[in-house]
């Protein structure tokens, strides 16, 4: 699906992936949905049970299939559906972050944010807001570039 | 192979508007295993149904993905329609493409590539999907209920009416909790003691209820339907199976000045005691801090200092030497029920996030009291005998300044929430204080007056028509003691002016807080708690009595602060939910747990320390002579909650989260 992506600046559409909890960020969105509250047609959601089960590697890997931009959101501190998964995923992306950045992932590209279940319109912002910033980065190509390279 | 049948939804206009259902049917067709796809007006309905069974039927499917709703919706409605179709319901996946596509989205030709994308994630997804059997675990049909407050009560009679034995664990030496404390309760003015006191009895009385007071739960193992609870029975120092309650030990105790706990410090008690007359168990406890006896051992006197009490016990139940003892109950459910206690105003509290109120002096000025502290001045078991009397001089106060949202409502105090009760009770004690003191002025500074509930805003405005309370709407400032009177400085803020008073008396209506201790529970029974202390339901508003540990339901003021009413309707809800869980012998559960592939698991426990549920174990392979190979996790299935927190720690990937493995979704991702 990589090829797709146009590299030209103006016609670029942005392919963002997001990882989600079930229980806040999903229903959040869901409830972004049942309140009709339009926003960019640009993210396609996966659904985990919780930001705990989420591997950088997932991340890591949605670049390497073509994503431009990566959202991962959960439930607020204290508010995790597991008690405590959300905390573990914080603590991974603070360690995380550098590893993108040297792997060639600008960090402006990952949007980290906490979207309970009663915050539609937080989750039409993330989107929005996250779908401009990589619009603006343009499209994610370092691993194409190299792989045309090999 | 795999045989994947999509099945794309119109969801009537719902979805069809704005995505091309059929050029979904059409693209997702064309994916490799996809061997059957097509889209209808409503998939959800009874033909649309039939079309998957069917399709199930024909092509010999083992995969449905059915492209619709939010799988919060009707994942449940499409797994059982496959599973009636004769293949796994863990075979079924819903890819959301109303509320995450449909609805949120206008240009047709987005939202149709949107829901392509969507679809094919979970077309990947699926096939790495395998049959999953749901979990079947024991119930262990009894119940243990934390606190023998009116919560704790209501429960305990519930569940054990409907046929289960309940172990009650209160940490006092009587059940009856704050709601014996009260004079008399709101909006209906009927005596607390009348209408609680026989439900005690009941519960004393129960043939399914072994009641543990002055007990305090120590450890809690296990998992819904198989707790292991181990209680600590605290030492009485008075043999409850020989002590008959005649109260013959409490007369002769040469100590009778410490301050009665049951009367908010307004009334005296000996050193044993019982909390009140209507105690249930009605035995006494000796206090070992104001005992003599026990004083006198603590400093390694020869001689025993006094021995009245055992001197004058015709039953010999006097037992010294009693020590704490540990017992251990099985129990299948545990209810939380552990109440609150007032915030008091002083300088020193126990959080550092909340501060006292240097403005009314820290709680030193004798004549400012707190609500219960009026209870039990109004109360007709209380120290005045039910005389409003102020506790400096016993003076019948002519002015009384009731304050409310003392601490509640108060960020700067750190306390955020509303207290909840604090309107109803202070018009209650106008009224009250208007009954008994002819002549009396009561003056009540309100920020709003709260008063939702059936019957509660006709009360409140009972007390400011017809009992002649004065409602200000403002704060206080200010208080200090001048001589006789108590000078309160406030402001009407309706009016704009100023207001000085000279009281008599002061009633704050402080704010509720969880019981002390309740973090320290909470982490016991694996539950959340915000960061008042409140324990968290699952669910605020569809799932309000549940916590999220399966297996323990909370009830009363310690999940927030809740008037009687309230208390006793979630208590009777945590009680149905329990009998509901006990009307099986065995728990059905979601198979969606973590495993561990014991082959490659290196045993190195970063799950154990990053599980929030306890639920992995350490288990010893051994060979066929029983020599020990290597130590391994293992997860206990009627734990697991299925974060997958474990498998995204795990350095050897050897722990798969069933329903999320890394299969999965490495497969989906792949397809972006």
């Amino acid at each position: 699906m990589a090829a797709k992506t146009s590299t030209d600046k103006a016609s670029f559409k942005p392919r963002i992936a997001a990882f989600v909890c079930n229980w806040c960020t999903y229903t959040g969105a869901d409830l972004a949905g049942t309140s009709r509250l339009q926003m960019a047609p640009n993210v396609r959601i996966i659904r985990l049970p919780c930001t705990g089960r989420i591997d950088p590697l997932f991340i890591i890997k949605a670049f390497e299939r073509g994503a431009d931009g990566v959202i991962v959101s959960g439930c607020h501190p204290a508010d995790c559906h597991y008690t405590s998964g959300n905390y573990h995923a914080r603590r991974r992306f603070a360690v995380a972050r550098d590893v993108f950045g040297f792997m060639g992932i600008d960090p402006k590209r990952i949007t980290f944010s906490w979207v309970s279940a009663s915050e539609g319109g937080k989750w039409a912002e993330v989107v929005n807001d996250t779908t401009a910033r990589v619009q603006e980065l343009g499209p994610f190509s370092a691993y194409r570039e190299m792989e045309a390279r090999v | 192979m795999s045989r994947i049948g999509v099945f794309v939804c119109h969801c009537g206009e719902n979805i069809g508007r704005t995505v091309d259902c059929a050029a979904v049917a059409q693209a997702c067709g064309e994916l490799p295993g996809v061997v059957h796809s097509i889209d209808y007006k409503y998939m959800c309905s009874d033909p649309g149904q039939a079309l998957v069974k069917q399709a199930v039927a024909e092509h010999k499917l083992d995969g449905v993905v059915v492209a619709a709703c939010s799988p919060h919706m009707h994942e449940k409605t499409f797994r059982k329609t496959v599973a009636n179709a004769g293949i796994n319901r863990f075979l079924c996946e819903m890819a959301n493409v109303r509320e995450h596509c449909s609805w949120i989205h206008e240009d047709r030709e987005e939202a149709t590539q949107k829901a392509i994308d969507l679809t094919r994630f979970i077309v990947e997804k699926i096939k790495h999907n395998v049959p999953l059997e749901p979990i079947k675990i024991p119930v262990t049909r009894r119940a243990l209920v934390i606190g023998g407050g009116i919560a704790g009560i209501q429960a305990a009679l519930d569940i054990a009416d409907g046929g289960c034995e309940v172990v009650l664990v209160e940490k006092e030496p009587s059940i009856g909790g704050h709601m014996s404390q009260l004079s008399e309760t709101f909006p209906t003015l009927d005596c607390s003691q009348c209408i609680l006191t026989p439900r005690m009895v009941e519960v004393y009385q129960h043939p399914r209820i072994k009641l543990m007071a002055y007990a305090e739960v120590d450890k809690v193992e296990g998992y819904i339907g198989n707790f292991t609870v181990t209680v600590r029975q605290k030492a009485r120092g008075v043999n409850a199976s020989l002590c008959n309650g005649c109260g013959e030990c409490q007369k002769v105790c040469p100590n009778k000045k410490i301050a009665s706990e049951f009367d908010a410090g307004l009334g005296k008690r000996p050193a044993i005691y019982v909390p009140f007359p209507q105690a249930v168990p009605n035995i006494p406890v000796i206090d070992r801090a104001n005992c003599a006896l026990y004083k006198g051992r603590a400093r390694n006197a020869k001689k025993d200092a006094c021995k009245k009490c055992e001197e004058v016990c015709g039953r010999k139940a006097i037992d010294f030497d009693q020590q704490d003892t540990f017992l251990t109950e099985k129990v299948g459910a545990i209810v939380v029920a552990t109440g609150y206690q007032l915030y008091n105003i002083k300088k020193e509290q126990d959080k550092e996030a909340i501060s006292g109120y240097g403005e009314y002096g820290y709680g030193t000025i004798p004549d400012v009291i707190d609500g219960l502290q009026f209870e039990r001045l109004a109360s007709a078991s209380g120290p005045t005998g039910g005389k409003i009397l102020r506790p400096s001089d016993g003076k019948e106060p002519k002015t009384v300044v009731f304050l409310q949202c003392i601490g509640s409502r108060d960020p700067a105090k750190g306390i955020d929430y509303c207290s909840k009760i604090c309107c109803m009770y202070i018009a209650k004690h106008t009224m009250l204080y208007h009954h008994k003191v002819h002549g009396g002025q009561a003056i009540v500074f309100f920020m709003d007056i709260r008063a939702g509930g059936k019957g509660y805003d006709e009360f409140t405005r009972r007390a400011i028509e017809e009992n002649d309370a004065l409602y200000v709407r403002g704060r206080v400032s200010k208080m200090y003691r001048d001589g006789d009177v108590i000078k309160v400085l406030g402001f009407d803020t309706l009016s704009g002016e100023p207001m000085h008073i000279d009281a008599d008396m002061v009633v704050l209506a402080t704010a509720m807080r969880p019981q002390p201790g309740i973090e320290s529970l909470a982490q016991k029974l694996s539950v959340s708690y915000d960061r008042f202390g409140f324990i968290n339901e699952a669910h605020p508003k569809l799932r309000p009595v549940e916590t999220n540990t399966a297996g323990v339901y909370v009830a009363g003021a310690c999940q927030a602060p809740r008037d009687i009413p309230d208390a006793v309707a979630m208590a009777s809800a945590t009680a149905s939910k329990i009998l509901g869980l006990f009307s099986a012998s065995e728990l059905e559960r979601e198979p969606l747990v973590a495993q561990v592939d014991q082959g490659t698991c290196a045993g190195c426990f970063h799950c154990v320390r990053v599980c929030p549920y306890g639920a992995v174990e350490h288990f010893e392979v051994k060979d066929r002579k029983g020599n020990l190979i290597k130590t391994v996790a293992q997860v206990n299935k009627g734990v697991c909650q299925g974060c997958g927190t474990c498998q995204a720690n795990c350095p050897s990937k050897s722990v798969e989260l069933q329903g999320f493995t890394d299969q999965q979704i490495f497969a989906a991702i792949n397809a972006f």
